[in-house]
């Protein structure tokens, strides 16, 4: 109880504040919409939430590519390389996001490239490759590889065996990678915030930048918002980890 | 359904391991033939290439003829029940059963009928609907065989599809599958590691090791008249005595001088020899000079408190018990004879409490007659 209160109630304050009337959260002043109508007419809000749709989109995309091959190749070829090759899979997840935010911003300078949207794509399928990858490869520690050659003695071709074996007991896995790799995209501020251009802000770097000139209502409500999408998407990607039954 | 089956001079290398080696078969319409070998023989990797997982770097399969040794898995008349049952986990008992059919674009209604054919030739129509995940070990090995079979192949692989039972689901499962081959006929392949498994279904048996075959027979025939040492020791339990062939006795029996098992007695005059000779029936062509290993099976020694009865070609050595163990059935005995500790079983024609059974140090008498062991040649006198 006392973890979940000390968890939650900040949240729950932030959630209660953002229907607050007052302009200034002090004190309750009746229960308002109107800070959630101001967020609608905010074009530069508007901007930011696309841009990260937008890189959250492609960045899933790219990662779940990468991410797969890298799970099959890991799983599938027990030698020292590929022992080392998940080694350098997982380091994304240990290494300090200022580090790996540093790190490929001196790249991206050193390389010529101006910072942008690609910079961030590139950005974000680095760390999210990492963790399609690791989940995959649960999956596919759990996937009995005879479960191929059963379908194939039985007479099935690729194309069937992928759409009839592997698809709906891979499937899942994925599913969960990608979501999982498109809400850490979402998500991501320290990353984002290192290598993004000037005027390609997305949703959490906007709500750090708005905290210093609007109205801090305004960033409550978006921030509900946002916790809201984070969370429906969070609560997907365990259904779809959850062993069937 | 049911084909002959050839494989030609089938030849498989794992780097610098020679897995199969150089080997032969034809396999009968119809026939269940077993494949026995310890693990790490080859057996299963000669399977794997008649199912088309593997592609044997030499030779040929050849199924009625047609050579079928570069057809990808799927297009072969060859379905395979898997060790690990390898049943769709996503899917239900019906659509696992029924998946080698719908794969082949069958009708819907054509495929449930079949399906409701081999649901109850293994018995399992009440558990259709369920996973394989809600089903026990024995009922997921019917589910296996029944997918296998529903595509009526030309022949059917067994890949040691009892060995994660238990005895007594392995022996019903065991009068299943005979029940299963009598109904619906067709080529079976049966690889297994295990003797009783092979020699119960099998109406061949080749013995499979280190890459080729050491015999190929009926299973009496095999277990009886083993043609190396290594199918001796390997089909059933023995006792292997090496000796040396030293008189053609007369027309049924030669004799043959051991040092193994110290003085044997036997009815002819064995004044004129030295220490241990022993009759062996004449079934293989010996000369004196020639070495040879008689194999002796347990259950084929009789083992008496007393001296036994005269009786003709019977050979006779006096022993102690070192070691016994009761099993039931009948008890499994240890004897100290000569340098040698003997391996003999014997079972109890009378109730426990009746009598008092031979027990541990007692001293006992063995004997066996010239055509109760099989001799197999080591090698013939070079002079």
């Amino acid at each position: 109880m006392l973890v979940l209160g000390f968890f939650y109630l900040p949240i729950a304050m932030l959630f209660a504040q953002s229907f607050n009337a007052a302009k200034f959260g002090g004190q309750w002043t009746g229960f308002s919409l109107r800070w959630y109508d101001e967020l609608w007419r905010r074009e530069d809000i508007h901007q930011a939430a696309w841009n990260t749709l937008l890189i959250a989109t492609i960045s899933t995309t790219a990662s779940v590519v990468l991410g797969v091959l890298a799970a099959w190749c890991i799983h599938r070829f027990r030698t020292r390389a590929q022992r080392i090759h998940y080694g350098l899979v997982y380091a994304p997840l240990v290494v300090p996001d200022i580090l790996m935010g540093l790190s490929l911003l001196f790249l991206f300078i050193n390389i010529g490239l101006s910072l942008s949207l690609t910079t961030i794509i590139i950005a974000h399928t680095t760390f999210c490759m990492s963790y399609v990858a690791l989940v995959m490869l649960g999956r596919l520690q759990d996937f009995d590889e005879s479960m191929i050659e059963a379908a194939r003695d039985l007479g099935a071709n690729w194309p069937t065996i992928i759409r009839r074996i592997l698809l709906p007991l891979l499937g899942p896995g994925l599913a969960a990678g990608a979501l999982l790799a498109f809400t850490l995209s979402i998500d991501d501020f320290v990353i984002t915030f290192l290598v993004s251009g000037p005027g390609n802000t997305t949703l959490p770097v906007q709500i750090f930048s708005m905290m210093r000139r609007s109205s801090p209502q305004v960033i409550n409500a978006l921030s509900v918002i946002f916790m809201t999408v984070t969370f429906i998407l969070v609560i997907l990607s365990q259904r779809l980890t959850r062993p069937q039954s | 359904m049911g084909a002959f089956i050839e494989l030609q001079n089938i030849t498989k290398r794992f780097g610098d391991a020679t897995v199969v080696d150089d080997i032969s078969l034809t396999l009968n319409k119809g026939e269940v033939f077993s494949l026995l070998g310890p693990s790490g023989s080859g057996k299963t990797t000669l399977l794997r290439i008649l199912a088309g997982f593997i592609a044997p770097d030499a030779g040929r399969v050849l199924v009625n003829g047609e050579d079928i040794t570069a057809m990808p898995p799927n297009q072969r008349p060859v379905n395979t029940v898997f060790q690990n049952y390898a049943l769709f986990p996503h899917l239900t008992i019906r659509e696992n059963i029924g998946f080698g059919l719908s794969v082949a674009k069958t009708p819907i209604d054509r495929v449930a009928e079949k399906v409701d054919e081999m649901l109850e030739l293994v018995q399992m129509q009440e558990h259709a609907h369920k996973r394989p995940a809600q089903i026990s070990g024995g009922q997921k090995q019917r589910v296996a065989i029944a997918r296998a079979l529903i595509n009526k192949p030309q022949l059917l692989l067994l890949d040691e599809p009892l060995a994660a039972l238990d005895l007594k689901l392995r022996q019903r499962l065991l009068i299943e599958l005979e029940k299963i081959h009598a109904e619906v006929g067709g080529t079976f392949l049966y690889v297994t590691h295990d003797q009783g498994e092979a020699m119960s279904l099998g109406d061949r048996i080749a013995v499979m090791h280190e890459g080729g075959f050491c015999q190929i027979g009926q299973p009496a025939e095999v277990y009886e008249a083993p043609q190396t040492r290594f199918v001796a020791e390997f089909v059933g339990d023995t006792n292997l005595i090496d000796a040396t062939c030293v008189e053609v006795e007369n027309e049924r029996n030669l004799g043959l001088s051991t040092t193994e098992l110290g003085h044997i007695e036997h009815d002819l005059d064995s004044s004129r020899r030295a220490g241990g000779v022993f009759l062996a029936n004449k079934a293989i062509n010996l000369q004196p000079g020639d070495k040879a290993v008689l194999s002796l099976r347990p259950e084929r020694l009789a083992l008496r408190r007393e001296p036994p009865p005269f009786a003709e070609e019977q050979n006779t050595v006096r022993g102690v018990i070192e070691d016994l163990s009761y099993q039931g059935s009948q008890t499994y005995y240890h004897v100290r004879v000569g340098e040698r500790l003997l391996a003999v079983s014997k079972q109890h024609r009378r109730f426990l409490p009746h009598y008092t059974p031979i027990s541990m140090h007692e001293d006992v008498w063995l004997s066996w007659f010239s055509n109760d062991g099989h001799l197999i040649i080591t090698s013939r006198d070079q002079s």
